[in-house]
């Protein structure tokens, strides 16, 4: 360290002849690229925040993000989105022992390290596929028009509004579809219900369904503000498509150093790029998880 | 030592396998302990289920700073930008603190688009201000 200091002091930057900012050409302008990058993630972000603050209501993420697979109705907020962050730092770490491989020349080590890299990746990738299938086709009951109605969580509308009371959902249950009673019975039966099976529950009467809804359990809600959706899966699409370049970028990188092309060259400054990009993308990640699931 | 295939390039970093080993452990685990109290706060958000007040600013206030030290270790450790000479650093900082005006002015912005709509649109008020009996 202390070589290095001196050098440091003694080299004319800017003489000419070598790189002022001590980094060759293709590194620096990923740097740039990637502030540009963070501009254009900033923007959206920022975009989201200001509809948030113009907004007197938004959902509670606690509320919307409690899901797991395989879990079913267990109310667990925020896990499966731990998850998501811990595969992504998991997976930044991989990239960095990529890297130093890579600056030791060592292709075994290199090609490991960038396997399980994307592997992380496309373990995330999973994992965000099955949040949106879930958030877009889980239907949650909403009062809409003095009447129950089943929604999903799409770009033009969202279940997330404030809690009806129950006296309100109550009256709400008389005038919604018989569909949607038959839904909502066989989802959340009163404690004690015999006949909770779908075919069985589509001979009942309306009056009959009724009776058989716990609402303390529905959590029937209005509707919330329609900016929701769009802006989180515009923003969490973007992320994931740079995940998933991300991804295709490590792919390519593994069958360059498998085939040798860097052996050749005598260096691994790609892989330092491209780790580059993907540490970008876990960085990202920090503030789309700030923003979207914890605050 | 100057770089085989990039001779304008002056030195390189070289880091010994064990004080390599050493930082990035100590990196990781700095990373998941913060991510650790940060979800412990958002569900302690939730937990306490706060009215719109001071303490649940501060809480969230607490969590915006821990994801800034969060991003400080990726793109310091993880990106390496911490080793690079100082010019370099600076040609990537300095243009991101236009974030600082960007995030105040549409952030302030947005709020007072809510306050001029809640005095002068009283149905926009009426549907959309939270109830009380939460």
């Amino acid at each position: 360290m202390e070589a290095q200091a001196t050098t440091i002091q003694k080299t004319k930057w800017w003489g000419g002849g070598k790189s002022p900012f001590n980094v060759e050409y293709g590194k620096l302008m990923m740097w740039y690229f990637l502030m540009s990058d963070a501009f254009t993630f900033g923007a959206f972000l920022i975009s989201y925040g200001t509809i948030r603050f113009s907004q007197n209501f938004w959902p509670d993420p606690n509320v919307v993000f409690n899901a797991f697979p395989g879990a079913g109705h267990a109310n667990l907020p925020l896990a499966f989105v731990s998850l998501m962050t811990f595969i992504l730092i998991i997976s930044s770490v991989t990239m960095v022992l990529a890297v130093h491989a890579g600056h030791k020349n060592d292709k075994q080590g290199v090609i490991k390290w960038l396997a399980w890299t994307i592997a992380g990746g496309l373990a995330f990738l999973l994992c965000q596929t099955w949040e949106w299938h879930h958030l877009i086709t889980g239907l949650h009951p909403v009062l809409s028009d003095g009447k129950i109605e089943l929604i999903g969580q799409t770009t033009r509308a969202n279940p997330w509004g404030e809690l009806v009371s129950i006296e309100e959902a109550r009256k709400a249950l008389a005038a919604s579809s018989h569909e949607t009673l038959v839904h909502l019975a066989h989802e959340y039966p009163v404690s004690g219900a015999t006949v909770t099976d779908p075919a069985a529950l589509q001979k009942m009467t309306n009056a009959q369904l009724a009776s058989m809804i716990d609402l303390t359990k529905a959590h029937v809600r209005e509707k919330g503000p329609a900016a929701f959706g769009g802006y989180f899966f515009g923003i969490t699409g973007f992320h994931g498509f740079h995940v998933f370049s991300g991804v295709v970028i490590n792919i390519i990188m593994l069958i360059m150093a498998q085939k040798g092309v860097f052996e050749r060259r005598g260096h691994y400054l790609m892989i330092e790029k491209a780790g580059l990009y993907w540490h970008f993308v876990d960085l990202v990640w920090v503030f789309v998880f700030l923003c979207f699931y914890l605050i | 030592m100057q770089h085989p295939a990039f001779p304008e390039v002056t030195y390189q970093h070289h880091m010994d396998d064990k004080s390599f080993k050493k930082r990035i452990i100590r990196t990781t685990v700095i990373l998941t302990i913060v991510t650790i109290i940060e979800l412990g706060l958002g569900l302690l958000l939730y937990a306490l289920n706060l009215p719109d007040d001071f303490r649940r600013m501060l809480i969230k206030g607490c969590i915006i700073i821990l994801s800034l030290a969060k991003a400080f270790y990726i793109v310091s450790v993880f990106m390496h930008l911490g080793d690079e000479i100082r010019n370099m650093i600076l040609t990537i900082v300095v243009p991101l603190l236009l974030f600082i005006w960007f995030i105040i002015a549409f952030i302030a912005d947005g709020n007072s688009y809510k306050k001029l709509k809640n005095k002068y649109d009283p149905y926009f008020k009426e549907t959309t201000m939270p109830k009380t009996n939460h």
